[in-house]
């Protein structure tokens, strides 16, 4: 399949989603679809990496080469992928429980490290699959089957923790402004180095606050704020720290941090092998004399 | 005159004992003789007592031996660490300058050499020359060639200048001097001979390190843990002189992970660890197995349980290795006997890992893994090892495989249990991959007959090996021997040595390099009057399985107080468990 002809929909499994109906996950899920499409890519040459959770289910209806892994542990599966094959689109989906929570240290290394993956948390501020219970995200008095008088602590600030390991590529969108949600992931694919975009897709099953009209009246879009400037680091910071108002849009962008194959010369395709031993093995046993 | 000679070199952790027998070890090699080293070492970097042991020969070694020749010992403490193994005739070369060693007095029939260390390296240029100065006096004591020890010195330092190198030179030099001047009149029982053979001389990890490049291992992951860094130490600075590459990982879950990853990418890819690494690395385990997925996981083995003792050791994780993981998954689990296995099995587990398209668990024991041996360098011929990457399949082959729906199968039902594989970037192999139980494209199924059709599959895989490969024993001793003595991993070379001490005993001994699939010892438990299996753990975890496998009780040889098995007291117990 040539990039030229590939359309969105050819990111798309034969498999029906079984999201509940209303669920952001789709809205979030085709944003990401098309967003690789628009950017030239193929189904061939595309890896998707999922966690565990309804949200990491998308790699089970996106078409592509896929893995489903284990809970937490998706970020890791797409590094190692990418320094492999640097020829792939990898891109790593999953929950903010999967993210924020089992896996937060894979994901403050990851930033750090800054393989050029693209990393979509789906951002529900709550458990979906194992059924409502709290999750990283959730508000400090969001009442749930495990935490009934709300969790009682401040709730994590995944784009603050993509800014502390030094990340270079930091955004927020909402999965049912399909446009702006599109854009922006398109960005993250182009951009070189890890990038992430925290998406809110709200579950209208468990989480009654943080709704589709929550976001819609909040969020604040910084692409149409004029004097905003996400190169500008100060900016970014007090924008990610700012207590009062969320954001949708690129917060900051490094364009000129090295990636983690510049910076470690890893370009190869390492999937190709001789029928032997690599020429020059021999000097490995010499070294022993 | 004694050839067959056992030196050591003790102190405290800090004195540089580990560099100054490496120096020995290569010294000895290059001359062209034999050398199996061993090391004592506590688990901190300074303070508590450490030794290197090195014993050499003409003729090949591969065991340490309860018997000291010539001991430099750098604390008074040495000398009580060996008390037991110092004979009459044994040499032990000391500082009297040393407030410690003020009155010291070497053990009664035993010759003490006091030589000033410090202040004759001092002379050489430096205080931190007194070790060499100590090897240099160990080369007049063993007649040995003190010029075979300049190029050891040369290979050492050479990268810190020429200045540094001849002031070693001096230092050995002043050592060996001091000997043949003030001891000129001691009776000197060793020879150490040089020959013109040409050895290598290596460690266990190592081996597994070069048996990964050569096998075409282009992506390491793995977090540190002894005693399974020295693989990645190895491999890093290396692999990307063949186009790889190493990740120092947050941890263990993440290391497996990114293997995991690259191995789908179609690399060939390995993580390295030890035991309370294997537990962290347990849930992804089964992920690879499930979503069939090639890779090699290393398990360096040290004592547990927990944190154990790190630097002491077992072969505790059979059961782990062999059982670990919820559900029920195939794995194949091979256990090198010796260094130079650690490097054949090593390119055989990449092998098998793609040809069957599940995990290889490789597994050292702490000994070997530390452990240096000399082999003659065709041992590690790379002109003989292959790559087959099993049923891995381009564009071309892929139309083949296409079903109705356009869609490639990568979990195809086969007669082999083994499906086609497409790695990401290949036109036409789109499919998706999972923990969760799958069909043959790969989608997530809770369909009764398609779960049974599935784990049948993936565990036919374990019946072709049985089929195809030869997961054969070695076999040493008296073939026709009523007693049989059966091992695994890295027990043989100590084994092959306590034969010598059994006089009249005959045994045939079988050592075990395939944990699963396994070679079938039925027969041969059956045909023998006596069995005994020897392991370095409490519970006999590989006695247990050849009982399970042969309804056959069988003897238990078993040592885990963390301290290798030894030839001549092995030969012991060999005997009172058959003759009992
Ligand atoms: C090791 C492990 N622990 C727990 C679980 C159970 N589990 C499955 S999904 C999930 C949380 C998912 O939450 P989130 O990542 O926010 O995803 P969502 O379902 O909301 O999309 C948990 C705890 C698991 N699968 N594995
Ligand atoms: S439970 Fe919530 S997150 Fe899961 S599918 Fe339903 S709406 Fe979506």
């Amino acid at each position: 399949m040539s990039s030229e002809n590939v359309r969105f929909t050819d990111f798309k499994s034969d498999k029906q989603p079984t999201w509940c109906p209303g669920c952001g996950d789709f809205g979030t899920m085709n944003g990401m679809m098309k967003a690789l499409a628009e950017t030239g890519n193929t189904p061939d040459d595309t890896f998707v990496v999922a966690g565990i959770g309804c949200s990491g289910k998308i790699g089970t209806y996106m078409r592509s080469y896929a893995l489903h892994g284990v809970h937490g542990r998706a970020l890791p599966v797409g590094t190692g992928a990418k320094l492999a094959n640097p020829d792939l689109e990898v891109m790593v989906a999953g929950g903010d429980g999967d993210g924020y929570s089992i896996g937060v240290g894979h994901f403050i290394h990851a930033v750090r490290r800054n393989v050029d993956i693209t990393y979509v948390v789906m951002d529900n501020r709550i458990y979906g699959l194992t059924k409502g219970q709290a999750s990283p995200t959730s508000r400090p008095d969001f009442e749930t089957s495990t935490t009934p008088e709300g969790p009682k602590q401040p709730p994590v600030n995944p784009l603050a923790l993509a800014m502390s390991a030094g990340g270079s590529f930091i955004a927020q969108s909402f999965s049912s402004d399909a446009l702006r949600h599109t854009e922006i992931v398109k960005e993250a694919i182009e951009h070189d180095g890890f990038s992430l975009v925290n998406t809110f897709s709200p579950c209208v099953t468990f989480n009654d606050v943080d709704t589709y009209d929550y976001f819609r009246d909040s969020l604040v879009d910084l692409s149409e704020e004029d004097d905003y400037d996400r190169h500008d680091y100060d900016q970014a910071k007090d924008a990610i720290l700012d207590a009062d108002k969320e954001y949708m849009g690129v917060l900051y962008q490094d364009e000129n941090s090295t990636p983690y194959h510049e910076a470690h010369g890893v370009h190869e395709n390492m999937a190709e092998l001789p029928d032997g031993a690599p020429d020059g093995a021999t000097d490995l046993v010499r070294e022993f004399y | 005159m004694h050839d067959d000679l056992n030196w050591a070199i003790g102190g405290e952790a800090g004195d540089g004992i580990a560099s100054t027998g490496k120096i020995f070890a290569q010294a000895l090699s290059r001359a062209g003789r034999h050398v199996f080293t061993s090391k004592d070492f506590a688990s901190r970097i300074r303070g508590g007592y450490t030794a290197y042991k090195i014993r050499t020969s003409v003729d090949e070694v591969q065991s340490v031996v309860d018997r000291l020749d010539v001991l430099i010992a750098l604390t008074e403490r040495t000398v009580d660490e060996n008390l037991d193994e110092l004979h009459e005739e044994s040499v032990i070369i000391f500082d009297g300058d040393r407030t410690e060693f003020s009155d010291f007095e070497a053990p009664d029939d035993t010759v003490g050499l006091d030589i000033p260390l410090k202040s004759l390296a001092e002379d050489a240029g430096g205080a931190i020359m007194r070790n060499i100065v100590a090897l240099g006096a160990v080369c007049a004591v063993t007649d040995f060639p003190i010029e075979n020890l300049d190029e050891s010195l040369e290979k050492r330092f050479g990268n810190k200048g020429e200045s540094i190198v001849e002031n070693n030179k001096q230092a050995a030099r002043l050592g060996y001097e001091y000997v043949n001047d003030e001891y000129a009149d001691v009776e000197n029982p060793y020879e150490l001979e040089t020959t013109d053979n040409d050895y290598v001389l290596l460690n266990g990890d190592e081996a597994i390190g070069m048996g990964a490049i050569a096998a075409g291992c282009r992506f390491y992951a793995g977090y540190p843990i002894t005693p399974a860094t020295d693989v990645m130490e190895y491999l890093t600075g290396r692999i990307e002189q063949f186009g790889g590459h190493v990740v120092q990982a947050e941890d263990e879950l993440s290391a497996i992970n990114m293997a995991l990853g690259a191995a789908r990418a179609g690399a060939r890819a390995m993580t390295a660890t030890s035991g309370p690494g294997i537990d962290l690395m347990s849930e992804t385990f089964g992920l690879v197995a499930t979503s069939e997925t090639p890779l090699v996981i290393t398990n360096v083995m040290r004592s547990g349980p927990s944190t154990g003792m790190p630097t002491k050791q077992e072969q505790g994780d059979l059961n782990m290795m062999l059982y670990g993981g919820h559900g029920e998954v195939p794995r194949f689990v091979l256990a090198p006997t010796s260094v130079a296995e650690c490097f054949h099995k090593t390119v055989e587990a990449f092998n098998l890992a793609e040809k069957y398209q599940l995990p290889v668990y490789l597994t050292a024991d702490l000994s070997m893994a530390v452990t240096e041996r000399t082999y003659e360098p065709d041992e590690f011929d790379m002109d003989e090892v292959e790559i087959d990457r099993g049923k891995l399949v381009d564009e071309n082959e892929i139309s083949a495989w296409q079903n109705e729906k356009d869609q490639f199968k990568a979990h195809a039902v086969t007669a082999d249990g083994i499906s086609p594989r497409a790695v990401p970037g290949t036109e036409g192999g789109v499919h998706m991959s999972t923990g969760l139980e799958h069909d043959e494209l790969g989608r997530r199924t809770e369909d009764t007959d398609v779960r049974v059709e599935q784990v049948d599959k993936r565990n036919r895989k374990v019946e072709t090996a049985e089929e195809r490969e030869n997961f054969d024993y070695r076999e040493f001793g008296d073939a026709d021997a009523d007693s049989l003595v059966i091992s695994w991993g890295s027990n043989e070379g100590t084994i092959v040595e306590a034969l010598d001490y059994l006089d009249d005993l005959d045994v045939r001994v079988l050592s075990v390099p395939y944990i699963f699939p396994r070679p079938d010892l039925t027969d041969d438990v059956q045909a023998a009057d006596d069995v005994v299996v020897i392991e370095a753990n409490a519970t006999g975890q590989f006695a247990n399985v050849v009982e399970h496998d042969t309804l056959e009780r069988v003897d238990r040889i078993n040592k885990y107080d963390g301290v290798d098995f030894k030839a001549d007291e092995l030969a012991d117990e060999i005997k009172q468990t058959l003759e009992a």
